[in-house]
């Protein structure tokens, strides 16, 4: 037995809630098999009745027609308002008053059939099919099978967008995230096997941990590339949860993952080597666990000439750095900033006085006076000096409001 | 009969390993790769000097050779002290640059290392503990040294490491000294020009010196 709304409105979703086999035969004409709904809802009316009753519910707007073949519900949705309910064997009857162009003939066989004044289902259904073949070939044998309500096929059906998700309730809250590694280990398994039968990889988790508090716990894990390293995806979520571990015992873990195309990547012979990106999130997850969050990163020079503004970054691929000839005098910066004592003589540095450092001022290059930001809430200004001191090295000194400072030593 | 038996049996094992020279890598200044041949890949390689003694200077340099040739670098750095806009100024592509801020605890740079070079897959990693008490620094044990000489053995991956004063000794394979010679001021206005330094070569055992300039930041 088959379905088939006629309408508008999301007939699809609607068709779904009743049967996993839709077909979308027409952006406004859904069908759907709804055999074994009898032993659910009752007779054959009390599913239609059913169905109703839910796109009621919805406000999707369209003509029910069920039948023993879909083409048939498919004619009777389009040409009945309302609910039509075809009886198995008297298809050709109770189709018999649609007008032949709900089937949609060829622009040169509806003329023929016009000419011949036949305008009707129940017309073409009565004519003999041997001389429709020799007449009009196969096309007119198809539509006479049509008007009769007589063709049988499979529905086309629609695949329900994949979701690869998994989720376990645990028989008893889980506090140790040992446990808790088996359980993830598991849902794991099951996610990234269902995206290697598809052909699909991953470039990021999502991991939803229901408490014993009723508080929910989410994490989300954002890989470097599309994956389907099981053992590393756990390893990450182990370290992470380490890093932020759920406040109170897991009750029900939920996992879903992002599906992507694999990446594919062509390497050579002469291409420097690189760390393997993977493993790499994993050696970086291990470090930041130490030394924190925002300490490991790629440094960019911000577009400000602000002493020493930069942000962390990583993963950036372009290549913007100068290659220099000659090398330059770097600075060792001491972060944050020595504070200072400094005793002026003449109007420059004579002695300086620091956490580590003391000694006199040998020679001396400045002030460099700088300022910026002064049209924003956070403006900033300094006179920048080069010493050399008696204690044998370099420094970089400033003078900004607060006081003296030493910022790093010239290496 | 027995012993000559013995002997063609475990000659192959009895005989004494000789190890291929190791690749060497640029520095990125030619005085320096003339005297010293360049950067052993797959070993230490231990730079140390006091404070204002070019040392950093030679790091970044070698750092940018590197990211100019493609390679990614990581930089462990254990008292925060890097620089990136005199990086980038001296030539260092940031964006091929792994730069991990130990904040001021030599033990984490350490641990960073070692996990870096298990990752494998770099072409430099630079330890830099220039800021690093002597003190503390005295205090890393030798088997720490060793096992970052044996986590970098038989891997692309030259390790470098910046100190006031030599700390892994046996383990590395290359030992420089940074001295300066003088510092460059000039103008009327007096300006920092740059640096002389001067490279001494203390391992392997002949002595060899190189001078290289540094000119100033921009």
């Amino acid at each position: 037995m088959f379905a088939s709304f006629h309408g508008s409105g999301n007939l699809r979703g609607l068709a779904f809630e009743f049967s996993p086999i839709v077909e979308q035969t027409a952006p406004d004409t859904v069908t759907f098999d709804v055999s074994g709904l009898e032993r659910l809802f009752g007779l054959t009316q009390d599913i239609a009745a059913a169905i109703m009753r839910r796109t009621g519910e919805t406000g999707v707007k369209a003509n029910l027609a069920t039948a023993p073949n879909p083409d048939a519900a498919i004619c009777a949705a389009r040409g009945f308002a309302g609910v039509s309910i075809l009886p198995q064997g008297d298809e050709a009857k109770f189709l018999g008053s649609l007008p032949l162009k709900l089937l949609d003939p060829s622009p040169e066989l509806q003329e023929t059939l016009e000419r011949w004044g036949i305008r009707w289902f129940q017309d073409l259904a009565a004519l003999p099919p041997l001389g429709i073949a020799e007449r009009l070939g196969p096309e007119g044998l198809r539509l006479r099978q049509l008007a009769r309500g007589e063709v049988d096929r499979k529905l086309v059906a629609l695949e329900d967008p994949p979701r690869f998700e998994d989720e376990l309730e645990l028989d008893y809250p889980v506090e140790l995230l040992e446990p808790l590694a088996f359980v993830l280990s598991r849902l794991l398994n099951g996610v990234t096997t269902r995206l290697a039968t598809r052909g699909l990889a991953t470039d990021e988790l999502r991991l939803r941990l229901t408490l014993e508090n009723r508080a929910i716990h989410e994490r989300r894990l954002r890989l470097p590339v599309p994956s389907l390293d099981q053992r590393a995806f756990l390893k990450l979520m182990q370290l992470d949860l380490a890093a932020h571990p759920p406040a109170a015992p897991v009750e029900y873990v939920h996992l879903e993952a992002n599906p992507v195309k694999p990446r594919a990547v062509q390497s050579g012979l002469y291409i420097p080597v690189a760390p393997e990106p993977l493993k790499l999130e994993l050696t970086l997850t291990r470090i930041k666990a130490f030394v924190g969050e925002d300490k490991v990163g790629s440094p960019e020079l911000m577009d400000t000439h602000r002493p020493g503004a930069f942000r962390m970054t990583w993963g950036r691929s372009e290549f913007t750095g100068k290659l220099r000839p000659a090398p330059r005098v770097a600075i060792r910066m001491f972060r944050p900033p020595r504070a200072a004592r400094v005793t002026i003589d003449s109007g420059r540095p004579s002695f300086v006085t620091a956490a580590g450092i003391r000694g006199r001022v040998l020679e001396l290059a400045g002030p460099w006076r700088t300022s910026g930001d002064w049209w924003t809430v956070d403006p900033w200004e300094r006179d920048e000096w080069d010493i050399a001191l008696s204690d044998g090295a370099l420094y970089r000194i400033y003078c900004a409001p607060p006081g003296w400072f030493v910022e790093g030593s010239y290496d | 009969m027995g012993a000559a038996v013995l002997q063609k049996q475990f000659e192959s094992v009895l005989q004494w390993q000789v190890r291929p020279a190791p690749e060497l890598v640029r520095t990125g200044i030619s005085e320096v790769d003339a005297a010293t041949g360049g950067l052993p890949r797959g070993a230490l390689t231990e730079i140390f000097g006091s404070a204002s003694s070019g040392r950093t200077s030679l790091l970044i340099s070698i750092v940018a050779a590197a990211t100019g040739r493609q390679e990614i670098c990581a930089l462990v750095d254990a008292e925060d002290a890097f620089d990136p806009v005199s990086a980038a100024a001296s030539g260092v592509c940031l964006e091929r640059l792994l730069w991990i801020r130990c904040g001021h605890n030599a033990e984490h740079a350490l641990k960073a290392a070692d996990l870096l070079i298990q990752g494998g897959g770099f072409g430099l990693v630079a330890m830099d503990l220039g800021d690093t008490p002597p003190r503390t620094a005295r205090r890393i044990s030798l088997t720490s040294w060793f096992r970052l000489r044996r986590a970098v053995e038989n891997t692309p991956t030259a390790l470098v490491t910046v100190a006031q004063q030599s700390n892994a000794k046996t383990c590395a394979s290359l030992m420089l000294e940074c001295m300066r010679q003088r510092v460059m001021w000039s103008g009327s206005t007096p300006l920092l020009r740059g640096m002389q330094v001067r490279v001494v070569r203390r391992k392997p055992a002949r002595e060899l010196t190189a001078c290289f300039q540094t000119a100033a930041l921009e």
